[in-house]
């Protein structure tokens, strides 16, 4: 195998928002996570899921995209019939801007639909940020111009009017600087703690949106050794099919050797 | 069942036609899409259930395509769909955004033969706010009201396109596990596939293929297309080609770079085909 030393000067970002994300996962103060769903495009929130996973808790995962042994016989139309159940116990959601009431706009920049900059749609996001039972936030981008004050376009609500029927909300933000939790009943984020290098200062100053933050900021915890050597090995595994390019540049490793 | 050759297929889909495809991990078919190219189709409006790829971003870089209604356009790992992005900016293109689950339901509600089916979620998205077709109303359900649900209206494609792996003389054809197409089939008028076989026998004496094959009741025509899905994924059959979608945003990220690709990989077909 590639990459296997695991002082933590050898981490690598993405090991560590995994890390950080697993944590969250199973934040004890959170609804049991007993189903989650990955979508697309998601190799950090995958990785996160698995190290869950292969740490010893039971999670029934749903990897949209798995090409061999895909978990579901009637493709995405099964996997929202099981949210619109409450039967997703959490997902994860990016946006190609975030803002400070955790907004995410997947639509574009500009006039509607994006005639700015178009990104490229709102997939399932209106559906399934109100209708599982948590949502985690993930965007690897921290800089002001993906979190914002103000989304230009909505494609999903960070909160909903009094009224309207959902299940769940945005407990976090995890990003390649930072941790924010999101408290739905004020609609409002609070940097929960900062990366390595990153400092109180910095994070102000990548971040369009005003939050709250707590002095001093606590740093995002290191993954453990134990962690690492599980990334690196049986959660590799894992995602080589799915996210062969991720694999490569993350643990240095490919998929002909899995085959091999 | 008319088993026809690849390009009599294409020229069954009238100018104008709202056609339905599936998405490049789902039975995408991608070949036709090329054959569509060559047929010189125009004024599609195109519909991603739930979401496009390559084929609606080939077809719209060829000028085959007039209106897109999708909840994504996305070359995934490769990235944004260059020549939709260019179409939108350009104005060449409408586009009209919707979220997975409400395309799934409209067609589940062509399916049942109902008007409309209600949804849960999308409310405080702006999607619904630029959906003049999407309603809300007070779920009439609901003790003492006070509960908005939104109610999308039955779509019927005029066509449904996707690459299944077989089919049989009787036009069954076999789709594995991805039940969702048998939802796109029997919402669409008619339904025109591409296989990379025929199966020897009838799918739906096999009580195994069966399970995953949707009846000929919804087929109009079947053409042989092998490895159809390429560059995309066919079930276990074969994997998708990375290296393909990267040449293919590389070159597409420019009008003359996607004339290239046209002339490398679907007018060249055409030429190969006739000698």
């Amino acid at each position: 195998m590639g990459a296997a030393v695991d002082t933590p000067s050898d981490i690598r970002p993405e090991e560590r928002m995994a890390a950080a994300l697993a944590a969250l996962i199973l934040d004890p103060a959170a609804p049991p996570a007993r189903h989650i769903a990955v979508g697309a495009a998601s190799p950090i929130p995958a990785a996160a899921c698995w190290l869950v996973r292969k740490s010893g808790h039971p999670v029934r995962l749903s990897l949209l995209h798995k090409p061999s042994g895909n978990p579901f016989t009637a493709g995405t139309r099964e996997l929202f019939d099981l949210t619109g159940q409450g039967r997703i116990d959490l997902f994860f959601l990016g946006g190609g801007q975030i803002d400070g009431q955790a907004n995410i706009n997947l639509i574009g920049t500009g006039d509607w639909p994006g005639r700015a900059a178009r990104f490229p749609g709102s997939f399932g996001s209106a559906f399934m940020y109100l209708m599982a039972n948590r949502t985690i936030l993930f965007r690897e981008e921290h800089s002001p111009r993906v979190m914002v004050p103000r989304v230009d376009h909505i494609s999903a609500p960070g909160v909903s009017a009094p009224g309207v029927f959902r299940r769940g909300h945005a407990q976090a933000l995890v990003t390649g600087r930072s941790v924010f939790r999101f408290d739905p009943a004020r609609a409002r984020f609070t940097l929960a703690s900062a990366h390595p290098a990153e400092s109180a200062a910095s994070i102000r100053a990548a971040t369009g949106f005003d939050y709250d933050a707590p002095d001093p900021v606590p740093a995002t915890a290191d993954p453990t050794p134990d962690q690492l050597a599980l990334l690196r090995g049986p959660v590799c595994d894992e995602m080589l099919e799915t996210y062969p390019e991720f694999c490569r540049r993350v643990f240095g490793r490919s998929a002909t050797e899995a085959a091999a | 069942m008319p088993i026809l050759p690849l390009d009599r297929l294409a020229v069954l889909v009238p100018d104008g036609a709202l056609l339905a495809l599936p998405p490049d991990n789902s039975l995408t078919p991608a070949e036709f899409a090329r054959a569509l190219v060559r047929a010189g189709a125009r004024n599609l409006r195109l519909l991603g259930v739930p979401v496009s790829g390559y084929a609606t971003d080939l077809l719209i870089g060829a000028g085959c395509v007039a209106s897109v209604q999708s909840s994504g356009v996305s070359l995934g790992e490769a990235g944004f769909a260059p020549r939709f992005s260019a179409a939108l900016k350009a104005g060449t293109i409408a586009m009209t955004d919707a979220t997975c689950p409400a395309i799934h339901t409209m067609l589940q509600a062509a399916e049942k033969g109902v008007p409309f089916m209600p949804l849960r979620g999308v409310l405080g998205s702006d999607i619904l706010a630029h959906r003049a077709d999407w309603k809300v109303i007070d779920n009439p359900f609901a003790a003492g009201g006070g509960d908005p649900i939104v109610l999308l209206p039955a779509l019927s494609p005029d066509i449904a396109a996707f690459h299944a792996m077989m089919a049989d003389t009787e036009g069954n054809v076999y789709v594995g596990r991805r039940h969702e197409l048998a939802t796109i089939a029997h919402a669409a008028r008619r339904s025109l596939v591409t296989v990379e076989r025929i199966y020897d026998g009838n799918l739906l004496e096999d009580e195994r293929l069966a399970a995953g094959t949707i009846s000929a009741t919804y087929v109009e025509a079947v053409a042989v297309a092998e490895r159809g899905a390429w560059p995309a994924a066919l079930l276990d059959a074969y994997s998708a080609d990375p290296a393909h979608y990267a040449e293919y945003a590389r070159l597409a990220k420019t009008e003359d770079g996607f004339r290239t690709y046209l002339d490398r990989y679907v007018r060249r077909a055409a030429a190969e085909a006739a000698e």
